[in-house]
């Protein structure tokens, strides 16, 4: 939180004096070895940089504070494998989705026949497994990512459990793989594929997407087909979708079996600096909240109302209360929440607190629908995955 | 289902030929490098085949153990990646990240 405020000001002040052109702007995140350029790519505005190639970009975090809905040149952005550039919307006529393995009737479908297909709508929280990690401490490698690997689109698309209806699938089917267009340099490096159990992949709500906030979906965002998993981390979110196999047998690829694990228990944690023991792979979104409005270190006037706002999502049962702490977890208040877009939504809060004078540590703390709610400490685990502390705001009343 | 990879040949030249390309097309430019220190050439070419070096420059410098850490990523690569590094070349490379990366900078 504290990162994402100061990188938040710096990137508006960059790019205020110098334009989106500009090359050289860079942010500084609020952890160890934290400053990052901005960069342009075509169809994103100016995101923070973590790495090239293959591209992966986070979203400015006062992007969060402008609606619940994140615009699609805002989305952040995530890659495995570099092995060609993402694929461009240059060629819609040639795509085909191959539905193969365990079926009666393989299929391949072009995206006019997807789209000739009933439709469904959903808004929906894609957010990166290890959103936050550059948080964690004792530090972990990987991704060193703010809280802005998250996005909250509305998308439109096909049931996936239309799909594999069509194609039939037979008897004995245990999961369903899914691989994209984007492929590993080298031979020996496995490609990107993950899989689903079957009853996941047939509950009605997993989708395949063509669209993104009324808009095809951008190139670095899946275009022209990735898998929408409601409730979700990213990681099963494949984009650039052109392959659908069942299967009778787990996938057992790295993946699935070593990759976007974690400790199989209740809390997915382990002591700080622990090896993970036993894990699973990971699942539903942890239930979090965030403040957008205010900034670590912003000058608020005491001895007045003001508004505190933010965001608030969790895995699928939907945000039941958000509260707010004026005295740094002391006592608590309730907020107002804002319009309901679904239980896979951000969910909007706001409040109006009055502060004493002097320095003033805020916290947001949800409570979902079924009863899950944020630590006041951090957990950690080591490959930094699931972040959901409650957060703080340290302002200044005067 | 990816396209077919580049020959290893193609690969090394690649790599060792251009330090700064755009992979994307439309994107910004590559621009992360490896800092100097012994053995940078074998980080920056077997490290950057696949992908930019800002993997490396943007980890945190206070990792509880470095060489335990770096060790580690470098068997990753190798083991679960299928990196084509010899026992050679990836201990060369273990002690540059370590040397380099492997502390607070000053």
């Amino acid at each position: 939180m504290r990162t994402t405020r100061r990188l938040i000001v710096q990137g508006a002040a960059a790019l205020g004096l110098a334009g989106p052109a500009a090359a050289a702007e860079t942010v500084v995140m609020a952890f160890g070895n934290g400053e990052r350029p901005l960069v342009s790519y075509p169809q994103k505005r100016a995101l923070i940089r973590l790495t090239a190639r293959p591209p992966q970009l986070e979203t400015p975090f006062s992007v969060f504070d402008q609606g619940v809905i994140t615009p699609n040149d805002a989305f952040f952005v995530r890659y495995h494998l570099a092995g060609n550039a993402p694929p461009l919307k240059n060629d819609p006529e040639a795509f085909r989705l191959v539905v193969k393995g365990l079926v009666e009737r393989p299929l391949s479908l072009s995206l006019a026949e997807l789209k000739a297909m009933p439709p469904v709508e959903l808004v929906a929280i894609n957010e990166c497994s290890g959103n936050g990690r550059g948080f964690f401490e004792p530090r972990v490698p990987g991704g060193q990512a703010g809280n802005g690997l998250m996005g909250n689109a509305r998308w439109r698309g096909v049931p996936l459990k239309l799909v594999l209806d069509k194609a039939g699938v037979q008897a004995g089917a245990v999961e369903v793989r899914f691989d994209g267009m984007d492929a590993p340099l080298l031979t020996t490096t496995p490609d990107f594929a993950k899989s689903l159990p079957i009853d996941h992949a047939r509950d009605g709500e997993v989708m395949l997407a063509y669209e993104m906030n009324g808009a095809d979906l951008p190139a670095l965002n899946g275009y022209p087909l990735r898998l929408v998993v409601p409730g979700y981390y990213g990681t099963y979110w494949v984009k650039h979708l052109n392959e659908i196999t069942v299967l009778d047998k787990p996938l057992d690829n790295f993946w699935m079996a070593t990759a976007y694990r974690v400790p199989d228990n209740d809390c997915h944690c382990v002591p700080g600096g622990a090896p993970a023991g036993k894990t699973v792979p990971i699942g539903r979104l942890d239930v979090r909240s965030f403040i957008t409005n205010l900034n670590d270190g912003e000058k608020v006037a005491a001895g007045r109302p003001i508004l505190v706002r933010g965001i608030a999502f969790d895995g699928g049962s939907g945000v039941g209360e958000v509260k707010l702490s004026v005295d740094d977890g002391k006592t608590w208040t309730g907020t107002e929440l804002g319009p309901d877009l679904g239980r896979y939504s951000f969910r909007a809060w706001s409040a109006r607190v009055q502060l004493s004078p002097g320095s003033c540590r805020l916290k947001v703390q949800a409570v979902s629908r079924s009863g899950e709610t944020q630590p006041l400490e951090p957990r950690w685990n080591p490959a930094g995955y699931m972040r959901n502390v409650v957060e703080t705001v340290t302002v200044e009343a005067a | 289902m990816g396209r077919a990879a580049l020959t290893l040949a193609v690969i090394s030249s690649f790599a060792a030929a251009a330090p700064e390309v755009v992979r994307y097309p439309g994107g910004p430019p590559e621009t992360a490098t490896l800092a100097p220190g012994p053995n940078v050439e074998t980080a920056q070419l077997q490290c950057g085949m696949c992908h930019s070096v800002d993997y490396i420059t943007t980890q945190p410098r206070n990792f509880a153990d470095p060489r335990v850490v770096w060790t580690a990523e470098v068997a990753k690569m190798r083991k679960a990646y299928g990196a084509p590094l010899t026992d050679e070349d990836a201990a060369k490379v273990v002690d540059y990240l370590v040397a380099t990366y492997g502390h607070p900078s000053p």
